[in-house]
């Protein structure tokens, strides 16, 4: 057997006790981690390539199965850790970019977690939800700068003409992951949940498989720089369009499906050749200036007829402020802007790792910035990237978010583990692969029913939030940064951020 | 009647609806147990069929008009008047195999401890049979069709 630098990541142990060979774990590794000899009538596991996924641990019926991370311990060194020798190693082997999944992994400032909310006491009541009328609805698009009436016949009616807007139940959607980079069982799982749950998901530039199209009025659908899927009827089927510019997991660059998971529905999907690779060039090659984007912006507009609201999806990067000013100016309905943290099925880890700012920053940033310019009616804004829990989102919101994209947050309750490894099209969990045998992992029923049981108890914990903090609508909370303070934060942070230290009153 | 129906399009091949059938059938009801003990003498009731990428559990279809109690030589293969499912009575089988000769599924096997026809029986005072609820990607419905 050749030997080569780069030893395992994981040790799997079998409590020999426990494990009675029943070989569950063999028949769903789709790493070969764990394989069953007749002869000795013995199952044994071999760590090399196990990723951490927990799919055997988790199916065991005995529970004889643990994994830990490999504890083979380099010289102790601050900067040259683990991670770094190890990823050397790879690199000096392959002679290629190091690839990963998800989103950032490094130790960065999460801001979500530096905020904390407000609550009322003694004098203002906070409100409980259970008893009382508590309003998640959220429009998103572009609102008028003022409305007219019409007051003549005695009564008002409204005469400034509406854009259309999404109307969510709850302000969460589910972020643009294509049908290709996950699996169609997945696709339609996310598409139901939001057409369940009165939300959207979001095609990514995978094109929409006819499979989607009952749910295609949940639906916003992308036009990435690959153009893939992108027709006039896709376009008017979904209930709005979204360009895409940018990824918070790789700002600037851009995509590449493998030949290899471009099977025939993939293909069909896509409207490209079965087999070949799919790639996405880094920059759209007809938008070179904010212009060029108002040009893309209205020829969508045009062939929907007006009535679609038009998003743009940008990275959070330095400028982001003034890009997405842009992007208001451009026409853009809908700002969606996804942070340091955000998601994808494959990326270059250094990119990942190393491009982007914080999504809590650039949405402070850009809030502000559109207010001052008086134009923040004029969009919506939509925040991805590494939202967690019920309680990123409250905080977006009151720092000025519309809305919030959330992908890897649904991914893992359709079971997703966070190995990293979409990349490879091995998902034992049957989410990020093509592959029949383990696609069928993930029944839809089921994925259906637990990201709307997800979205359901998020939206019970956002009521319970906002009541504490004695509001009764959600768009009573939006942009108000006063019941957010910060806990260690630098000065510049919190000016940045447009919030005050925890501790100072109103 | 409720029967168990396996949607073959989600099946992992995993087998866990084998092992909770044979611990079910265990005398100790004990999963390690069992299967130190007892793996030997137990004969599941359901069977995962695989061949290629496609896979299904199957089980005794415990059809309408079945063949099984047809063939039956003393009688032993007969419908539970309360539940409709079809059930060996064990003490009469004498375990001429007929009814494995006939059944259009393959779903009686030999049992092992004893000469008996050995099938599902719907997990006979289970709410739902335990390789239903047992399935961790719901390939198995019990429903009434």
């Amino acid at each position: 057997m050749r030997k080569w630098l780069v030893q395992p990541d994981f040790v799997v142990e079998r409590d020999p006790e426990r494990c009675i060979q029943c070989q569950v774990c063999v028949r769903q590794c789709a790493n070969d981690v764990h394989s069953y000899d007749p002869e000795d009538e013995l199952v044994s596991s071999d760590s090399a390539t196990c990723v951490g996924c927990h799919r055997c641990a988790t199916l065991c019926p005995t529970g004889a199965i643990s994994i830990r991370e490999a504890e083979l311990e380099f010289h102790p060194n601050a900067n040259w850790t683990a991670w770094t020798i190890r990823n050397i190693y790879k690199q000096a082997e392959s002679g290629g970019v190091l690839l990963t999944g998800m989103g950032n992994d490094r130790p960065y400032v999460n801001y979500w977690d530096r905020m904390v909310l407000n609550a009322s006491q003694v004098t203002n009541p906070s409100i409980d939800p259970l008893r009382e009328p508590m309003e998640l609805v959220t429009y998103l698009g572009r609102k008028p700068d003022q409305i007219e009436f019409d007051r003549s016949n005695g009564g008002y009616s409204v005469k400034t003409e509406l854009a259309t807007q999404l109307e969510l139940q709850i302000p969460v959607m589910f972020s643009a992951m294509s049908y290709g980079s996950i699996s169609l069982n997945a696709s339609v799982a996310l598409a139901r949940a939001a057409a369940e749950a009165g939300t959207f998901a979001n095609s990514g530039e995978g094109g929409l498989h006819r499979d989607i199209y009952p749910y295609s009025k949940n639906m916003i659908v992308q036009v990435a720089s690959g153009r893939f899927g992108v027709d006039v009827e896709y376009l008017n089927r979904a209930a709005a369009v979204e360009i895409k510019i940018g990824q918070g997991a790789k700002p600037g660059i851009g995509g590449h499906l493998p030949a290899q998971k471009v099977d025939r529905a993939v293909s069909e999907t896509r409207m490209i050749p079965e087999g070949t690779d799919a790639l996405s060039p880094a920059p759209h090659h007809d938008i070179y200036s904010i212009e060029d984007l108002r040009q893309l912006i209205f020829a969508i507009k045009e062939v929907t007829h007006y009535e679609k609201p038009v998003s743009v999806k940008i990275s959070a990067v330095h400028n982001v402020a003034a890009i997405a000013s842009g992007c208001v100016r451009a026409g853009a309905d809908i700002v969606a802007m996804d942070g340091l943290l955000g998601g994808t099925g494959a990326a270059p880890t250094m990119i990942r790792n190393n491009v982007g700012i914080p999504i809590a920053v650039a949405l402070a940033a850009v809030d502000s910035r559109l207010r001052e310019e008086g134009i923040r009616n004029r969009a919506s804004l939509v925040v991805a990237g590494g939202f967690r829990s019920s309680a990123d989102i409250v905080k977006a919101i009151a720092l000025g978010a519309d809305a919030v994209y959330i992908g890897t947050g649904a991914l893992v309750a359709m079971g997703c583990h966070l190995c990293q490894k979409c990349y490879t099209g091995k998902c034992n969990w049957g989410i990020a692969t093509q592959d029949p045998y383990l696609t069928k992992r993930l029944n839809p029923d089921v994925a259906t029913r637990r990201l709307g049981n997800l979205l359901r108890g998020w939206a019970l914990e956002i009521k319970e939030m906002l009541g504490g903090m004695g509001i009764n609508a959600i768009e009573s909370l939006r942009g108000n940064r006063e019941h957010l303070r910060g806990v260690g934060l630098s000065e510049s942070e919190l000016e940045v951020l447009g919030i005050k230290p925890a501790g100072v009153g109103a | 009647m409720k029967r168990i129906y396996a949607r073959e399009e989600y099946c992992l091949g995993c087998r866990l609806c084998e092992i909770n059938c044979l611990v079910k059938r265990s005398k100790s009801r004990k999963i390690i147990k069992a299967f130190r003990k007892e793996r030997d003498s137990i004969v599941p009731g359901i069977q995962v069929e695989e061949g290629e990428r496609v896979s299904f559990a199957l089980q005794c279809r415990h059809c309408v008009d079945a063949p099984c109690i047809e063939a039956c030589i003393t009688g032993a293969m007969h419908r539970d008047s309360e539940s409709g499912a079809i059930v060996c009575d064990e003490e009469r089988c004498v375990g001429c195999w007929s009814c494995i000769m006939v059944c259009p599924a393959g779903a009686v096997r030999r049992g092992r401890e004893r000469r008996v026809a050995s099938k599902c029986d719907l997990c006979m005072g289970e709410s739902t049979p335990v390789c239903v609820e047992g399935c961790p990607n719901e390939a198995l419905i019990y429903e009434d069709r």
